[in-house]
């Protein structure tokens, strides 16, 4: 597997994360680096494996439905970068 | 004895019997990080006045008679864990102002407990590193030095760097921290502390910035195996509000430190004597079981046939996970927002993700992104988590036949800062002994056993069965009662 | 039973069938979010309804409302589908402001509910089952207002993490008409279960289509996804340009590209949202922050042993004990609340009187003060007790309507008998005064008794209006007809 600047700009892209074009070789390398040594795995045969998912053993609880959170504007507004009266701003968005 | 220098039984106990007050012991700690600190940087934000504050208060409880279990003792919290009206950074950029409305659940243990908080502690950025040099907050001198070496500063391991060295230089009886790959027991090993990684759903996770979900878990820090079961007591305990937190009774950990030896089966695993491990490294292994069959326990051969998959299979999972989990940090609704004039929405996530992050968290998500993207899940992902259940399996198996398992917590002693910085991978390879334990949800304690060839702190690793920190917590007191670690680091309060 | 004529686009190369399959987000009736301890009522002021967990703040973990879960499975009784007693979780990663964690937690590979079944009553009376293709619990996201600001778009998360069920349909459907009924039908469903408002308008229910088309008798052709389409009736309009659109793509010698667009009501025309696709790679893997969902079968039991009796089962009960057709059969349990009102007239009286009664006077007379069943300006116990007069012969049906319009107008919902006598609309039922209003008619009216007698039967209904008239509508038709045909013969 090898990974080439345009897919290096496309992953980038779909994680959001700017990444500045004379970075993109050098970054490509080290992502390559790190995938080449990842595929080791493929030496062990996982055939009629089922994947493990966090403590999977156990079934999940669940919550009754009560209120009993949220009424709270101020404190999740508190930390925003940028608001307007009770929202959150954000550059418009054109759809 | 100086007051930096009490274990966490002996501070509890003088506190009681009013040999010194909580704001005389607060105060010495504040002190040591005013000396010390802007050397170390091991924390990122110290509240002295919140510490007072605390101390006052757990002086009247103490002085009303209705001390609680951790009343006064003064405490490094890991910036990983959200505390209420306290800039919480995760060592990021990105979350550099910060400040969050809510408590997380384990350190509102510790404060209801009557813990105080001296200050939040330097880490690897959203806990990605072995080293603590991704922290935007700049790295962490180890307080250890090398034999006759004292210009080469060296690492105090990582994440929870921050934590180990703050802990290692007595600039507070214990800490908070959190493991995903090795990040408290590879640290305690490089300070010369110890460090419990419990099972996973032993802590609640609620609150602490999350970095693997799958692999976090959170758990304390201190200078003796002790000091760590009392810390764990209060730090866990189920939690309603984390699906995961495991509904079981917290046992009396620090009980168990003193349980006998005797008839426990102690499994060595074969496939942990990798390539290039020093000889140090092997002879201080060596050492450990014969102290355990010294003491009563029984040395066995196990077999571990995947841990060699351990750590490629870490850097699929953890990655993947950590792509998602730091999806949420945009610059909409709190941390860093860049911008400029006549951005798009999509312009402004990415200046303010590319700048915001560093380069191993950048490195990370693009690697997570990568391999859950169309096409490649199958192959990386999902295969990756099979060979987790194998790996979880191996225990299960090696489990039926012993009770515990020694291992080397790390293949090396602390190295200086700025080694292992080119190339990512052996960076990741720190973590080849301690990632088992994260993919394998289980309980993972490294002890200080003794000093390398150039007077470096090494450790050693027991694992246990899940929920099973009793045995993991026996076994670490019985190394420590063994080794006699009574070394001290060159750089600590009163040094 | 005939079949209807099926529907198809004509083109220049002949005719096209038309494949629909639709994507059903019914916002769940809970109390709380999905994931989190918010309120869920809809018009709160913005942002107050939002937990850390809605926003995503750091460290914040997402615990499953089990009234969610318990809806979710409710509806998959109510669909003949299979229960999954284990499923997962997902996280969809996408980003967009409104979606505060940078992923929906959703369930891809192994939703709650399975395959299951849905019945249309189209209008000619006849029904055709559709296959339901699975139904999945996942977030809602929050909203974005994009012309409130100049510059800015401005984020209300009071919606984010509000459980939605997805539910996906067979590609089964054939017509515009079709996916109407199949709309209609499941938001009867939802409403009988309690599971979903069904309100469209606020967005509590809110529909994909796929729409291909092809030559009758063909495999499918690549399909269209028209996104967030609110009506039914805009469903059925985008279905009708978005197959024209088709037809004209493949005709031109094209190929229709699959994609997702939008329907433009104002415009009548789908328009494509390319730009969006694209950059479209959602990474699902399972939500590590959650369990898999795990279910005890005795509480699928005991969720199934409360179910209410759904419009199907009503329909069928009706046609079986009220011998009502299927198509009045079918209108009456359409809504809860009519069919309890019906079935309060029905009790005890003629159940096809009552129907007829329901679904004309009444529905005409809601309509016209445009009053809903639940606020009718008429009681079932008085509508009831009106039916009541006409049965005991008290009043005629002629006079049943006058006394009916009366308790509209009055609007207090009087009792029927009270006008009567009020008005003095009793029914005659005394044969002398009958006999003497038809011997005044025929005496005024000698010729068209000459005519009648000499063969022209159809003056008899002449002779029945003119008494009627001159008993002010009061005669009791049977004995009028009786008296009438006695003498004129």
């Amino acid at each position: 597997m090898s990974l080439d600047a345009a897919t290096v700009r496309r992953i980038a892209s779909l994680a959001r994360l700017r990444v500045p074009e004379d970075q993109l070789p050098r970054l490509g390398q080290e992502l390559n680096a790190i995938l080449g040594w990842i595929e080791q795995l493929n030496e062990v045969n996982t055939g009629g494996v089922e994947p493990l998912t966090g403590s999977a053993a156990l079934a999940m609880r669940m919550r009754e439905d009560v209120v009993n959170d949220g009424a709270q504007p101020e404190a999740v507004l508190s930390n925003a970068p940028e608001r307007i009266d009770a929202f959150y701003a954000v550059p418009k968005v054109v759809e | 004895m100086s007051l930096t220098e009490l274990s966490i039984a002996e501070a509890r106990a003088g506190l009681d019997r009013k040999s010194f007050s909580a704001v005389e012991l607060a105060q010495a700690h504040l002190d040591a990080i005013a000396a010390l600190n802007p050397r170390l940087n091991a924390f990122i934000l110290p509240t002295p006045e919140r510490a007072l504050a605390d101390a006052r208060a757990a002086d009247d409880r103490i002085a009303r008679g209705a001390a609680r279990p951790l009343e006064g003792i003064p405490l490094g919290i890991k910036d990983l864990f959200c505390t209420r009206g306290v800039r919480s950074t995760a060592g990021s950029r990105i979350l550099g102002n910060f400040v969050p409305p809510y408590e997380s659940t384990v350190t509102a243990n510790l404060f209801r407990d009557g813990a105080v908080m001296l200050g939040k502690t330097n880490l690897d950025e959203f806990a990605m590193g072995s080293s603590n040099m991704t922290s935007a907050y700049g790295g962490v001198e180890n307080p250890w030095q090398r034999k006759g070496d004292a210009a080469t500063r060296l690492v105090p391991g990582g994440s929870s760097g921050g934590s180990a060295a703050a802990v290692a230089a007595r600039l507070c009886l214990g800490a908070t921290a959190t493991d995903t790959g090795g990040s408290i027991r590879q640290p305690a090993a490089f300070c010369g502390i110890a460090g419990i990684k419990p099972t996973y759903g032993r802590c609640s996770r609620w609150g602490i910035v999350a970095f693997a979900s799958s692999l976090d878990q959170a758990g304390p820090m201190a200078r003796s195996v002790r000091d760590n079961a009392i810390l764990l007591g209060s730090m866990a305990g189920f939690d309603p509000k984390d699906s995961t937190s495991a509904e079981r009774p917290v046992p009396d950990f620090a009980a168990a430190c003193d349980q006998p030896m005797k008839g426990l089966r102690i499994g060595v695993p074969k496939e942990y004597r990798v390539p290039g491990m020093s000889a140090e490294i092997e002879a201080l292994w060596q050492q450990g079981m014969a102290w355990l069959r010294e003491q009563g326990a029984e040395i066995r051969e196990i077999s571990l046939p995947h841990t060699k998959y351990a750590l490629p299979t870490y850097y699929i999972v953890a990655p993947a996970e950590a792509s998602s989990n730091l999806a949420r940090y945009d610059g909409v609704r709190y941390g860093l927002r860049v911008i400029e004039p006549g951005d798009s929405l999509d312009e402004m996530y990415e200046r303010t993700r590319g700048e915001g992050f560093g380069a191993e968290v950048r490195r990370r998500i693009l690697i997570g992104t990568y391999v859950l993207s169309a096409g490649y899940y199958d192959a990386y992902y999902l295969k990756a988590q099979k060979v987790r259940a194998l790996i979880a399996r191996d225990f299960e198996r090696a489990f039926a036949d012993v009770d515990a398992i020694l291992t080397p917590t790390a293949p090396s002693a602390a190295f200086g800062m700025g080694e292992k910085m080119d190339d990512p991978v052996t960076m990741y390879l720190n973590d080849v002994f301690t990632v088992t334990a994260n993919l394998a949800g289980l309980p993972g304690l490294s002890v200080p056993a003794g000093l390398s060839a150039e007077g470096l702190p090494l450790g050693l690793q027991v694992v246990g069965r899940a929920f099973d920190e009793e045995t993991v917590f026996a076994v670490g007191a019985a190394i420590e009662r063994a080794a006699g670690f009574t070394a001290r680091p060159v750089l600590r309060a009163g040094g | 039973m005939s079949e209807a004529k099926p529907y198809r686009v004509s083109g220049d190369t002949g005719e096209w069938e038309v494949v629909i399959g639709l994507e059903v987000h019914a916002q769940v009736i809970s109390n709380a979010k999905l994931f989190s301890g918010a309120a869920t009522a809809f018009g709160a002021e913005p942002n107050t309804q939002v937990s850390f967990v809605d926003a995503a703040f750091p460290g914040m973990l997402p615990v499953i409302n089990r009234e969610c879960v318990a809806q979710a499975v409710r509806t998959g009784l109510g669909l003949n589908a299979e229960i999954n007693l284990v499923s997962v979780f997902d996280r969809k990663n996408y980003f967009y402001a409104d979606l505060p964690a940078g992923y929906q937690i959703s369930q891809y590979s192994r939703p709650v509910v399975g395959k299951g079944t849905i019945l249309l009553d189209m209008p000619d009376g006849t029904t055709r089952e559709v296959g339901i293709t699975r139904l999945h619990l996942e977030q809602d996201a929050g909203k974005s207002l994009h012309d409130q600001h100049p510059a800015k778009s401005l984020i209300d998360l009071n919606r984010a993490g509000v459980a939605l069920m997805e539910i996906v349909s067979e590609p089964d459907m054939r017509s515009p008409e079709e996916a109407g009924a199949y709309l209609r039908k499941l938001r009867t469903i939802l409403r009988y279960l309690g599971t979903c408002d069904g309100n469209m308008e606020e967005g509590s229910m809110r529909c994909d289509v796929n729409v291909s088309v092809r030559k009758p008798g063909e495999g499918f052709r690549t399909r269209c996804e028209v996104k967030n389409v609110n009506s039914v009736r805009f469903v059925m309009q985008a279905i009708e340009v978005e197959a024209l659109r088709q037809v004209r793509v493949w005709e031109e010698g094209g190929a229709v590209e699959q994609e997702t667009r939008l329907y433009d009501a104002n415009k009548g025309q789908t328009r494509s949202m390319r730009s969006k696709e694209h950059a479209h790679d959602y990474r699902y893997f399972p939500d590590p922050d959650l369990l898999p969902l795990v279910l005890d079968p005795a509480w699928v039991e005991e969720l199934k042993r409360g179910l209410p009796e759904l419009p199907d089962a009503r329909k069928a009960r009706y046609m079986r004990d009220f011998g009502l057709s299927a198509y009045d059969a079918g209108v009456l349990v359409l809504e809860q609340e009519t069919a309890a009102y019906y079935e309060a007239v029905a009790k005890g009286r003629d159940a096809k009187l009552a129907a007829n009664w329901v679904m004309g006077d009444l529905f005409a007379a809601l309509n016209k003060t445009g009053r809903s069943i639940e606020n009718s300006p008429v009681s079932a116990g008085n509508l009831g007790r009106l039916l009541d007069l006409m049965a005991d012969n008290t009043i005629s049906g002629r006079i049943a309507k006058q006394v009916f319009e009366t308790m509209i107008e009055a609007g207090t919902d009087p009792d029927p008998a009270a006008i009567v006598e009020a008005e003095g609309l009793r029914q005659v039922t005394d044969t002398g005064a009958i006999e003497a209003a038809v011997d005044a008619v025929m005496a005024k009216n000698a010729d068209k008794v000459a005519e009648y007698r000499s063969g022209k039967d159809k003056l008899f209904g002449f002779f029945v209006g003119q008494v009627m008239k001159a008993m002010a509508g009061k005669g009791n038709p049977a004995l009028v007809n009786d008296v009438l045909k006695k003498k004129l013969s």
